[in-house]
């Protein structure tokens, strides 16, 4: 019986060493052909998020050795790490800030802000809504501004039924927050806070189609992936009633929620060929994507500013 | 180390001490005690990623603000850091928690000690350690999936997140805690007070009423205040079903926002690192340390009493 | 009501028979809400998920169409995690052990005061862990969010557990064992190792697997160390992941109904792990465990 057990207690360690160890071989050897290899990282808006992510997914298909990891951490969050360096790409839902691009200069990292998508910030209500069609850019800021004791219907507009409202929105880290919170209550980040707060959209679209009452504005993209639980509202801001489309948000007449949608990638990553491979290709491919991710694609023109910044950032690469 | 030699004829005088000292066995005591010491590492390290970011905070902000203020928007413009939403939040929740698994959960370790039959809690008992092993992700997944839309159904008209669904589906959960420390506590009774209680002609509910129980209280009221830090301390359930809607209600058909759901929800993203609104994590990371380490530390020397007094 | 019920024969035997009845009910109730709830939330969670458990789910990417999305990342990530985990807790977690019980003099008040500690870190919520994550690997030392930082912070949760459940082991052993050990001249490190410890292992390995078990289940301390990105590639020491509990939490987040479905799936596969790893636990212990 001498050592029974101390013999077996050294082969599970043996034996858990050994998979661990093979686990992480193989893990890390996934360079078989085809394409680019490398790795890409991604974080920022939730908004943009799911457009990298589309476009991400058909490039690893078509690139087995490439990996590219896409965070949502807000557009706030994205640009604090894509200005130390963390990241090779930053999603954002609005343009850097300056205090942001201050910190980007300060640590040298240098950058080029592509578009890659348009977006009208949707307001959605539940499809038991039969009362609201249309809200006006007054309306939107007596809902949501800072101090707002609105809480039911009825005190947005009288003739409203007196159902209780129920909000639901971006979080704070969210370029979504800060753009709309700008547009319509005059200064960014100026908003009521005593409503349901996330940074997951979905949490947003679950509670609209949930509450009879329930609204909520988040990027048109996700109206579209749940258009058949909920019901988008128009907006009209002097000049009558416009509803998000394709149509109203690329001509930019749906106002004043339309806004371009931004990928920031760092000139140092630019170096590397995974990194053009994954630019080239996602504006190669970029109505695809942005249908298949239901978003609002590019203009001609705005396509054909992109594929030239992409010749430029090239070029000063190659230097 | 040297053997008493005993070859025939000699008669030595066995040198039992050791010839010379086994500086191995010190090394061996030093690599032990440095394993003991990974834990006392991991308290100081909590207490000092919890703490001095806390202290840092509230050298801004007023703590008296902090613990009174009724309004919860630390990352709103203009921001207010009034804690008291998120902790009605977590007591509205855990209210709801501790309804069901106190009760229920001392039922179930009277059940398991007086009156089920040895094959029945056999059966019985790991059935409800099962309860206890499913991760809280899909206790979660079941307060929003089921539970929510079932009491909709049933009219009661709760919100999609709510404090109600998430607080009874913590409280099934928690049966299992109070439970088995309960049992622990009345199996550790030891069978004369019973035998005498019987032999009286007591029934089993009175037995188990009148003598189990209150022998065993101290153990029961550890399981029962371990079982409310627990609920305190839960993340995904709330997450999930609760809410993130800092409101301060304590009716339980709203949406609301606990600490735990609070911290989880803003440490997933990054928030700027010396930023006032990265320190709430931690300000509000102490608070629910604090307050399930005064709950622990109770619970902890109930414990023991109850352990030291029969064995 | 008298302590001696004299009135056993007596008219209020009916009222104490009532309430008897109605306290019987009641036991049973309480039994029954924990295994009814149970049984609702595996039924429920297999019928929503067990049309979705196919190759698919299990090897593929996570992907924002419901048809194509897997979780294979994920569950590779989980069963990567949970060996690392088993190798970081059942060294350390069996060192204090053994530290605690053959070692450290009772009287000494440090050797106590350790005691209470891990008591207390054993009841800690788990989220605390996720901060502790946040400011100290993920920031601090700037491990960045990788699954290396994931298991460290699974390894400081579950080690507490492990402490407890080795102690027992290791406790369970009769002094008898060591007695005559000591007394054939073994040193201390002797007897541990050559009889304590091969006594005690069978005990060990179940109370860490069963610890590992309920490690690999956790979820709020991932998602605060940032196993919360998109990640179609598996996992590697020290990159991007996110584990199968987030992976079950992200889907459960989405709001179309074929991701329910899909988290539901992943539900199962998560359940049928766990309960492999216990299973396998609880047989560790029958065909080793020895009575003394």
């Amino acid at each position: 019986m001498k050592h029974r057990f101390g013999n077996r207690f050294v082969l599970v360690a043996a034996v858990v060493a050994l998979t661990s160890l093979a686990l992480a071989a193989a893990s890390s050897a996934r360079t078989d052909g085809g394409g680019v290899s490398g790795r890409i990282t991604a974080d920022g808006s939730s908004t943009v998020g799911p457009y990298v992510t589309a476009g991400a997914e058909r490039f690893q298909r078509a690139n087995r050795g490439a990996q590219v990891t896409v965070g949502i951490s807000g557009t706030g969050g994205g640009f604090e790490r894509f200005c130390k360096g963390e990241t090779d790409m930053s999603n954002a839902s609005r343009p850097i800030k300056q205090t942001e691009a201050a910190i980007c200069r300060t640590n040298g990292v240098t950058y080029v802000p592509f578009l890659v998508a348009n977006d009208g910030i949707s307001i959605v209500v539940n499809k038991d809504n039969t009362w609201a069609n249309c809200l006006t850019t007054a309306e939107l800021k007596k809902i949501w501004d800072t101090g707002s004791k609105v809480d039911n219907w009825q005190d947005v507009r009288q003739g409203f039924p007196n159902v209780k409202l129920s909000l639901f929105g971006p979080g704070t880290d969210s370029g979504t927050f800060d753009f709309f919170t700008e547009v319509i209550n005059g200064k960014s980040k100026r908003s009521r806070s005593d409503y349901a707060a996330t940074e997951n959209d979905d949490v947003a679209v679950r509670g609209v189609a949930g509450e009879r009452g329930g609204l909520a504005y988040f990027g048109l993209s996700y109206y579209e992936e749940n258009k058949n639980t909920l019901k988008l509202l128009g907006v009209d801001s002097g000049g009558g009633c416009t509803l998000p489309s394709i149509k109203t948000v690329q001509a930019y007449s749906y106002k004043p929620l339309s806004r371009p949608l931004f990928v920031y990638v760092k000139r140092d990553a630019f170096k590397r060929p995974v990194v053009q491979a994954f630019v080239r290709y996602m504006i190669q491919n970029e109505r695809a994507i942005a249908k298949t991710a239901k978003f609002v694609s590019l203009t001609d023109r705005q396509l054909r500013k992109s594929k030239y910044q992409y010749n430029q950032a090239i070029r000063f690469a190659k230097r | 180390m040297a053997t008493p030699d005993v070859t025939a004829g000699a008669k030595p005088v066995p040198r039992l001490r050791a010839s010379r000292r086994r500086y191995g066995e010190d090394v061996v005591k030093g690599a032990l005690a440095l394993c003991a010491l990974v834990s006392v590492a991991t308290t100081v390290g909590i207490v000092v990623a919890l703490f001095l970011p806390a202290i840092e905070f509230f050298r801004t902000i007023s703590i008296v603000d902090y613990l009174t203020g009724i309004r919860w928007a630390p990352l709103f413009e203009p921001a207010s850091f009034g804690v008291l939403p998120l902790v009605v939040g977590t007591l509205s929740v855990t209210l709801w928690a501790v309804l069901v698994c106190l009760p229920f959960g001392l039922g179930a370790a009277i059940y398991l000690s007086e009156y089920a039959p040895g094959r029945t809690r056999k059966v019985l008992k790991p059935a409800l350690e099962v309860l206890a092993g499913i991760p809280t992700v899909v206790y979660g997944f079941f307060a929003l999936t089921f539970v929510t839309p079932l009491f909709r159904d049933l009219g009661l008209g709760l919100e999609v997140q709510n404090a109600l669904a998430a607080g009874i589906v913590m409280g099934v959960m928690l049966i299992p805690t109070v439970a088995s420390i309960s049992e622990d506590a009345m199996s550790a009774v030891p069978r004369d007070l019973r035998d005498g209680a019987y032999a009286l002609g007591s029934t089993r509910y009175q037995v188990a009423t009148r003598i189990v129980v209150p022998a065993a209280i101290s153990g029961i009221v550890a399981s029962f205040v371990l079982a409310i830090s627990r609920a305190v301390g839960e993340t995904m359930i709330v997450l999930l079903a609760g809410g993130l809607n800092p409101t301060l209600t304590f009716d339980p058909r709203q949406a609301i926002e606990t600490m735990t759901a609070f911290i989880a929800a803003t440490g997933q993203g990054d928030i700027p690192v010396d930023s006032i609104e990265y320190k709430t994590i931690f300000a509000v990371g102490a608070t629910l340390f604090l307050a399930t380490l005064v709950m622990n530390l109770f619970s902890i020397r109930l414990v023991r009493k109850f352990r030291e007094v029969y064995e | 009501m008298s302590a001696v019920p004299g009135d056993i024969r007596g008219g209020g035997r009916r009222q104490g028979e009532l309430q008897a009845r109605l306290f019987s009910v009641f036991l049973l109730l309480s039994m029954g809400i924990g295994l009814v709830t149970l049984g609702t939330l595996v039924v429920q969670v297999f019928l929503d998920g067990v049309r979705l458990v196919d190759p698919v789910l299990l090897t593929d990417a996570p992907s924002a169409d419901p048809a194509f999305a897997g979780a294979g990342p994920a569950i590779l990530a989980t069963i990567y995690m949970g060996l690392l985990l088993i190798a970081f807790t059942v060294p350390v977690g069996v060192g204090t052990a053994i530290y605690l019980e053959e070692y450290a003099d009772r009287d000494r008040w440090y050797n106590r005061a350790l005691e209470v500690n891990i008591q207390n870190l054993a009841a800690v919520p788990s989220i605390v862990y996720g901060i502790l994550g946040l400011a100290f690997l993920v920031r601090g030392l700037g491990l960045g969010r990788v699954l290396l930082a994931g298991a460290m912070i699974l390894t400081l949760l579950v080690l507490p557990t492990v402490i407890i459940a080795a102690r027992e082991a290791i406790r369970a052993v009769p002094a008898s064992i060591r007695q005559g050990a000591y007394a054939l001249g073994a040193t201390r490190w002797q007897v541990v190792w050559r009889q304590v410890l091969p006594a005690a292992t069978p005990g060990i390995a179940t109370g860490s697997i069963l610890a590992v078990s309920r490690a690999i289940g956790e979820t709020a301390p991932l998602l605060l160390v940032g196993a919360l990105t998109y990640v179609a590639f598996n996992p590697t020491l020290l990159g991007d992941f996110t584990a199968l509990p987030v992976q079950i939490y992200q889907w459960t987040s989405r709001s179309q109904a074929e991701f329910r479905e899909l988290a539901a799936a992943a539900i199962i596969v998560l359940l049928a792990i766990l309960l492999t790893l216990n299973a396998f636990a609880i047989w560790l212990r029958n065909r080793y465990g020895r009575r003394w």
